[in-house]
């Protein structure tokens, strides 16, 4: 019974530890101090100015890019994952593994290589690093999260389901939509989530092919404003927002997993 | 001709556009950094941005200072989670899949925002910024990618190890060391995998958590990259790309050993 | 002599519950010195629960369990005299062959060279010598199901406890190792307790069987008397083929069935009582019609079975299998006849459904936690409350659409009586419900079930003493 108090114990210690930064800055967003730990009575003056897009143009042009960034990069990379994934899977054992290496290779290399890869082919090709070129940037590390999620769906799939299909008279396209799509969009959904998540949390990446036009995204924003000297006070709210945000994405995430299982 | 419609009607086609995508976005570019790293501005084929990196005493010891805080953290990520993922297999399994959940959650936080969270909680503590600070921060950016992947084998085993053991007379204690943790192994290594590998590749934390006191080898390749140098910081970034391919050679080395074991099952 | 003889497993009052589910109910078991013991029973029925109570992986809620005299009910199983060879056989997939057997000799902190010499005289007791450095997942199913043996055996355990350890095996397989974990117990000597759901694995291996169906030892005896004299339908239909049929004991010594009284051996029921009649199908005499025929029908199908026929024999409404080794091709008349004594006869557990109720008017009754109606009820003689509900078998409804029924159950156990099936439901309000039936269902289909109104009775519940 002591043990079982003590390993709980532990746990929550932990996990207190590990929410501590967060609970900060989500407490301290809540007040209007102009640094953290100086509580200066209640106030919800920083949410409202960041309401007003007029007082912080950068911060909320920042906002507006990423996510769009984000968006973009999500649905064009669950369509390229899901169309190779269902190649992929009818591919020969030995490719198939060839492919499956590739798809790995921007998850093992790291943000600053996938980036400073990226950033030595855009300047060797004379592109011009703006929008575009993290978008690219951006498919390139999110498609392998997509491939991997939709791809074990597949492979759960009755393989007979494809020819059935067939067999009662529907065209390899029909029995594709008809069949195979309603089979995998559990997985190309998560897929879709997941590419958004890392997408909007992304920073290495984005600093290598964000180029110097100006355009900012959150990461650079509060890049640019940690190396002024810490987090401005409008970014403490705006953590809140997005920490609460992806709560709530990943318990979608984590209830349709946990369906899929359950099926 | 025939083949080649044929092909083109198959569904193994489909790869063809990600493969494509993929050469041009993820091959060519790793390609370019080998070529960047042995050439010089003009274009020439030399092995001086080498040469400059070992003749570099700063370089090579923020090199071999970041490996050691790699390792550092890793240790001390598979310290404090190893028991935590443990108690997480050993509760029931509604209430571990929501604390694991928890566990997680802040690994999808911004790792800037997460940063300069610590920053504020060693400065609302009035601890000092510095080695203590870094690794403290490394280990709170990377405990859940160790947590998750032990948690993931030691719930996935199965318990009638652990009966076998008590019944050929092993306590608690020999069950645990004799054969759940041999067992576990390939959970530690994608967690060691998971760890170590984000650790030697980030920039930008180690300056915030030590006020630009401590820099470690990803920052030195931003920077050259930024000050237009482009050949040494591919050069650079080549160095840490074979330590990343080891790394990951030798976790795949154990994974697919125990994976062996695994399909029998 | 054989009473002398101290019981090595002895297992007292022992029920097991997880949480509303009872497991266990009431375990009494001794089990002799030496014995093959084998614990048989379908699938959860208990029988690997009873084998987890005494290898120690889980404790009992009630009751308690010795091993050679001691009191082991709390020991933790690394305590505990006895070795487990597991279904699936649960190798240390880190570890190689020499490895996996020296782990409990080991733990015991034995000298080296006696490891060595033990765990050689174990591989060569299971035929696998040379195996020692051989990674365990690349054995075979049966290797592997060797080495899990010479695992356990190595401990020199007081008891051998195998779970269903043949289960994973082909054919073929299991029926050579059948023979060896025979031989083996002649060898060693100790004592072998062995759960499976294979009624011929447990007649063929076993010097005593203990059958268990929902929790409970149904019957303890050796394989010849489990076979010759069931002691209810369950155990009669769950080892060998009978043919299982309703009837009434006219009195002693006098069964009427398949419109026709027959002699038999069997007393003590009282007269006219409703009974089970079991007759094995080689106890039934197959010939073409003549005087000495009990019996007249004709012959449904034939098939043949590698050494004899298997009949179905159609007489009286009543489908009898016959097994002889003279074929009569189908749509033959034949005659058949039984012996006395190879008339089984088995007190029937109930003869209509009862539940417990509660009358809440004249025409509404609540049983199964669904209000039913019924027909008017005199409230003189029954008043509203506590009340007793029953339903004759044959007079329930399944229904193929769950929905449709008052209350939704699952299939569980399927008994063919001659001429109709008679089901056990297990309904969702966790009580069992009783079906005679013409229809055809399977196991483990769910059901909806309901009831008309005239067909349930209700009467006073006496106040039981």
């Amino acid at each position: 019974m002591v043990k079982k108090v003590l390993m709980q114990t532990y746990l929550w210690v932990l996990l207190l530890l590990l929410y501590a930064p967060i609970l900060i800055i989500v407490i301290y967003s809540f007040t209007d101090a102009k640094v953290l730990g100086n509580w200066t009575g209640f106030s919800l003056k920083l949410y409202r100015s960041l309401c007003n897009t007029g007082a912080h143009h950068s911060l909320m042009n920042a906002l507006i890019n990423t996510i769009a960034i984000a968006f973009i990069a999500a649905t064009v990379s669950t369509l390229l994952g899901s169309v190779a994934a269902i190649g992929i899977y009818n591919l020969r054992a030995r490719s198939r593994k060839a492919m499956g290496f590739i798809n790995t290779i921007p998850i093992l290399n790291g943000d600053i290589i996938t980036g400073i890869s990226l950033f030595l082919l855009f300047v060797s090709l004379g592109i011009t690093q703006g929008f575009t070129t993290v978008v690219l940037a951006h498919i390139t590390f999110c498609t392998p999260y997509v491939v991997l999620s939709v791809l074990p769906r597949l492979k759960q799939m009755n393989p007979n389901l494809y020819e059935a299909a067939l067999d009662l008279g529907a065209t390899p396209m029909q029995a594709l939509w008809k069949v195979i799509i309603p089979e995998i969009r559990p997985g190309m959904v998560s897929g879709f989530l997941l590419a958004l998540t890392i997408s909007i949390d992304d920073f290495a990446v984005t600093v290598f092919t964000i180029g110097n036009q100006g355009l900012e995204t959150l990461s650079t924003y509060i890049y640019a404003d940690a190396r002024k000297g810490g987090l401005t006070p409008e970014l403490r709210p705006l953590s809140a927002v997005i920490f609460v945000v992806i709560l709530v994405l990943l318990i979608i995430i984590n209830r349709r997993a946990d369906k899929a299982k359950n099926k | 001709m025939n083949k080649l419609r044929l092909f083109f009607l198959s569904r193994r086609s489909w790869t063809l556009p990600y493969l494509i995508f993929s050469i041009i976005f993820v091959i060519v570019p790793l390609l370019l950094i080998v070529v960047y790293a042995f050439t010089d501005d003009a274009g020439r084929m030399t092995l001086e941005n080498f040469r400059k990196f070992l003749a570099h005493p700063e370089a090579v010891n923020t090199f071999i200072y970041s490996i050691g805080i790699a390792i550092l953290t890793t240790i001390g990520c598979i310290v404090l989670g190893y028991p935590a993922a443990w108690i997480l297999s050993r509760s029931n399994s509604s209430y571990s899949r929501t604390l694991i959940l928890l566990f997680i959650l802040p690994m999808w936080v911004n790792i800037l925002i997460r940063t300069l969270a610590t920053v504020a909680l060693f400065d609302f503590a009035s601890l000092p910024l510095g080695e203590g600070a870094l690794i403290f921060g490394m280990i709170y950016n990377f405990i859940p990618f160790m947590i998750y992947p032990i948690y993931n084998t030691l719930q996935k085993m199965d318990p009638s190890y652990v009966e076998a053991a008590q019944d050929l007379g092993a306590n608690s204690f020999q069950v645990f060391w004799k054969v759940v943790f041999p067992l576990s192994m390939p959970g530690v290594v994608s967690g060691i995998m998971m760890v170590f590998m984000p650790t030697i590749s980030t920039f930008a934390i180690a300056e915030l958590l030590t006020m630009n006191n401590i820099k470690l080898f990803g920052t030195t390749i931003q920077e050259n990259i930024n000050n237009s140098m482009w050949n040494y910081g591919a050069a650079l970034s080549l160095i840490m790309l074979f330590l990343i391919a080891a790394t990951s050679l030798f976790s795949s080395d154990e994974k697919s050993d125990s994976e062996k074991g695994g399909q029998v099952w | 002599m054989q009473s002398e003889i101290k019981p090595i497993i002895e297992v007292k009052g022992v029920s097991k519950f997880f949480g509303e589910k009872t497991a266990l109910d009431n375990i009494n078991l001794s089990i002799k010195k030496g014995e093959f013991v084998t614990i048989l029973g379908p699938s959860g029925c208990g029988k690997t629960t009873l084998l987890r109570l005494i290898a120690g992986f889980q404790t009992a809620s009630e009751g308690v369990i010795r091993i050679a005299g001691e009191e082991i009910t709390q020991t933790p199983p690394h305590k505990r005299p006895v070795n487990t060879v597991f279904q699936k056989y649960a190798l240390f997939p880190h570890l190689n062959v020499y490895d996996n057997i020296a782990f409990g000799l080991k733990l015991k902190k034995m000298p080296k060279d006696t490891v060595l010499k033990k765990v050689k005289a174990a591989l060569k007791m299971v035929g696998m010598t040379d195996y020692e450095y051989r990674d365990v997942n690349s054995l075979s199913g049966g290797q592997q199901q060797r080495v899990a043996i010479a695992r356990a055996i190595v401990n020199e355990p007081e008891v051998l406890l195998l779970d269903e350890p043949l289960a994973a095996l082909d054919l073929k397989m299991r029926k050579d190792m059948q023979m060896e974990l025979k031989e083996m117990h002649k060898t060693l000597g100790i004592t072998f307790v062995y759960v499976t759901h294979d009624q011929e694995e447990a007649l063929t291996l076993s010097d005593t069987i203990v059958v268990m169906s929902e929790g409970r030892i149904q019957q303890i005896g050796t394989p010849t008397d489990i076979y010759n004299e069931p002691i209810n339908s369950f155990v009669a239909d769950f080892i060998g083929e009978s043919n299982i049929l309703n009837g009434v004991m006219v009195k002693d010594k006098l069964v009427h069935f398949c419109d026709r009284d027959f002699e038999c051996v069997d007393e003590g029921f009282g007269e006219n009582t409703p009974v089970d009649v079991v007759i094995r199908p080689e106890d039934l005499y197959i010939f073409p019609v003549s005087d000495m025929a009990q019996l007249r029908g004709t012959v449904q199908s034939c098939i043949f079975k590698g050494v004899h026929y298997e009949m179905v024999v159609l007489c009286h409404g009543y489908e009898f299998v016959v097994q002889d080794y003279h074929a009569f091709e189908a749509g033959t008349e034949v005659g058949m006849l039984v012996k006395p004594f190879d008339i089984h006869i088995m007190k029937k557990e109930r003869i209509c459904n009862t539940f417990e109720g509660k009358l809440i008017d004249e025409t509404h009754v609540e049983f199964l936690g669904c209000e039913f109606e019924c027909a008017p009820v005199d409230l003189q003689k029954v008043s509203l409350g506590d009340v007793l509900v029953d339903v004759d078998f044959g007079k329930i409804n399944l229904l193929d659409n769950a929905e449709d029924g008052m209350l939704t159950g699952e299939i569980k156990f399927i008994l063919y009586k001659g001429n109709h099936y008679h089901l056990t439901v297990w309904s969702d309000w966790d009580e069992n419900v009783f079906v005679d039936t013409n229809d055809v269902w399977d196991d483990g289909d769910r059901v909806g079930i309901s009831i008309a109104p005239e067909d349930i009775r209700v009467r006073v519940k006496q106040e039981e003493r």
